[in-house]
């Protein structure tokens, strides 16, 4: 067991003091970030940046790694206990969470959730530590046709997957594409889309598009609805804590599916939120108890949480294995490889041993710190929710201007966040989707790469796309899932319901 | 996600008015980002392969074709839901509370400093928006820029920018 030895190896390297350290910082900022309004796991991630930019690149992503636990920890705090989700992923929890929490059984929600919640990255990071290093041996085969496929079944399953129009996570995505290309041509070297703007020279930076969207929309957004908390208290006795655990221990059929479903999904970058809600409807269906579903049935808490952890961990595998990232917040992570110097893709694996291994211990170490801190600092993140919003909102937007600033030090880009904000809100209310925007500003430079060596190949013909059955079976697994909305649709239509039903 | 308007709020832009205005100026981008591509050559170069508009040529294509669909389900979109507000006055005047001051801070921090446009804004902010008291408001909006600075200047060495009153202290 090759892998086993590299992850001992892994554990000596992330194991040290410092590290630790900044593992339990990482993760009481990625909870604070995970449980504010406005300060999501993609941009809370992104602002920190620069904070890391003086660290050894090991040290720093295990620090970025952990506020990701950790806002995904935090995202369930304000679902169960004030029905606001922190976080997309969390917004199936707040169904039966919120409920449980009314009924006075905040305590076994949180326990119920944060358990769950370290159940499902488990799963995923054992998944990782056996799979990672083969699908990296396999790519290392991968020629532009067979990467451009993988980018293809990306955003093909952004489409299929998506829980909106899938016409507005076509137009969303292709406004990223277009937000990427600007700037100077890699492969010919010719300026474009910058229309005169030296500004644009050197294209987007997508870490302003997340601070922008994701900051700065949110925050509108919450200034918006004029902000009222009503919140539950909060406090975990040890008692509770056993107790529910018991009851956990009897819903493993649930937690195994729902974790099947995480993986899966975050592997295939359908990401966290439409893994949740996947696994809450699969758990509703396949339970004894489904009719109580939404009344504040544990199972309901189980299911989504598993599921979302699951899905937001294993996101990480086709980043660190091929480049790709599988989440906004993924992407920002990978972001860093490349500040930091690291050339993300099969040969980190190769050249960077010490690096992904640490990483991968760095994942076991940060959740368990994690479970701990959450299970007994509950009180303490729920008050940070008392604090008016009126003193926390311009705190963050402040960070948010500073987080844009320091990403390239320049004024200009604190604008764009202004423009991102605007947008990121609009886009908001309308339902078009903000990840795949994010996701093809990050990709849309080496899925066109890709694309075009492939053709160069091929000398023009697409016919290189399916030129053996490896990228012809990627390619076709996202023409299906491109489809997929078609073939709903299509069904329904054979079915004989009129689509006007549906809506409602 | 948002409160439903009150009854006697005015109506102020109805929610397909917005769906359709945004559909709209997605495809004008499309438009402008595919006739751009034309000009950069979005066809096939001896030696190159395809050109370097041919990429955001396909992809303008595909955010006109996708930006035409939501227009015209905007357009023929009349549900119960589409005619909502889009925002209320209350809910339109409080986000302008917050992007005026906010655009206003972004244009001061390249004159005074960002750690000073900073202690404006946010106790600014407390004591217009929040209403906060004035002291809780200063001491609140001393504290923050006085930690960020410590934290970005010294500890972790990112140069944030400076104003006057940074160089009188010496930095």
């Amino acid at each position: 067991m090759e892998e086993i030895a590299s992850l001992m190896h892994g554990f000596s390297v992330a194991a040290t003091p410092f590290n630790l350290l900044l593992m339990v910082t990482g993760i009481i900022l990625g909870v604070i970030i995970g449980v504010l309004p406005g300060l999501g796991g993609a941009n809370g991630v992104a602002i920190l940046l620069p904070l890391t930019f003086t660290m050894p690149p090991t040290s720093a992503i295990i620090m970025l790694s952990c506020i990701y636990w950790g806002a995904l920890f935090g995202g369930a705090i304000t679902s169960i206990l004030f029905n606001i989700p922190g976080e997309p992923w969390s917004v199936a929890t707040t169904f039966d969470g919120h409920p449980m929490a009314r009924q006075g059984r905040a305590d076994e929600a949180l326990t119920a959730a944060f358990t769950s919640s370290f159940v499902g990255a488990l799963v995923a990071v054992i998944m990782i530590t056996f799979l990672a290093p083969l699908v990296a041996k396999f790519a290392l085969k991968f020629g532009p046709a067979e990467f451009f496929a993988v980018f293809f079944l990306t955003f093909a399953s952004f489409v299929g997957m998506s829980r909106g129009s899938p016409m507005k996570v076509v137009a969303s995505m292709s406004l990223g594409f277009i937000l990427g290309a600007i700037g100077l041509d890699q492969m010919t070297g010719t300026l474009r889309l910058t229309f005169g703007f030296t500004e644009l020279l050197n294209g987007f930076d997508f870490l302003i598009a997340v601070i922008g969207l994701f900051g700065i929309g949110e925050i509108l957004s919450s200034i918006e609805d004029g902000l009222k908390f009503q919140g539950a208290h909060a406090k975990l006795r040890l008692g509770a804590v056993f107790t529910t655990w018991g009851k956990l221990a009897k819903l493993w059929m649930t937690s195994v599916r729902s974790c099947l479903v995480g993986c899966w999904m975050g592997i295939t970058p359908g990401g966290a939120t439409p893994a949740s809600f996947m696994s809450y409807g699969l758990a509703k269906r396949f339970s004894r108890n489904g009719d109580n579903f939404g009344k504040g049935e544990i199972e309901g808490v189980v299911a989504p949480e598993t599921a979302a952890h699951a899905a937001g961990t294993s996101a990480l595998l086709p980043m660190i294995t091929l480049g790709i990232p599988g989440s906004p917040t993924a992407a920002v992570l990978l972001g860093g490889l490349m500040i930091w110097g690291l050339q993300p893709g099969p040969m980190l694996f190769v050249e960077q041993k010490e690096f992904v291994w640490g990483l991968i211990a760095s994942m076991y170490l940060g959740n368990i710190v994690g479970l701990i801190i959450v299970l007994t600092c509950v009180p303490l993140f729920a008050a940070i929710l008392r604090v008016p919003f009126s003193i926390i909102a311009p705190i963050i937007l402040v960070v948010c201007a500073i987080g844009a600033y320091t990403v390239n030090n320049a004024m200009f880009d604190v604008w764009m966040m202004l423009v991102f904000g605007i947008v990121g809100y609009l886009f908001n209310r309308l339902d078009y989707p903000l990840a795949p925007l994010v996701l093809a500003i990050v990709l849309g430079d080496k899925a066109e790469e890709g694309f075009r060596q492939a053709l160069l190949g091929s000398q023009g013909g697409l016919g290189v796309f399916f030129s053996n059955w490896l990228v012809g079976s990627i390619m076709m697994l996202g023409l299906v899932l491109l489809f997929w909305p078609v073939f709903g649709w299509l069904k329904e239509r054979l079915a004989g319901t009129p689509s006007s039903e549906r809506a409602s | 996600m948002h409160e439903s308007p009150s009854d006697d709020a005015p109506l102020l832009v109805s929610r397909r008015a917005v769906d359709i205005f945004v559909a709209l100026v997605l495809l004008i981008i499309a438009l402008v980002i595919g006739t751009e591509s034309v000009s950069l050559g979005h066809g096939w170069m001896e030696g190159v392969g395809p050109a370097a508009g041919f990429f955001p040529f396909g992809i303008s294509v595909l955010l006109g074709g996708a930006s035409l669909i939501n227009l015209i389900n905007a357009v023929r979109n009349r549900d119960a839901e589409s005619q909502e507000d889009f925002v209320t006055l209350t809910g339109l005047s409080r986000i302008m509370f917050v992007l005026l001051p906010l655009a206003a801070y972004i244009a001061a921090t390249q004159f005074i400093g960002i750690y000073v446009a900073s202690a404006i804004f946010i106790a600014g902010f407390m004591i217009a928006f929040g209403h906060n008291g004035i002291l809780k408001s200063l001491l609140v909006g001393t504290a923050v820029p006085l930690v960020l600075f410590f934290m970005f200047e010294r500890w972790f060495l990112v140069p944030l920018p400076k104003g006057p009153l940074e160089a009188l202290l010496g930095y």
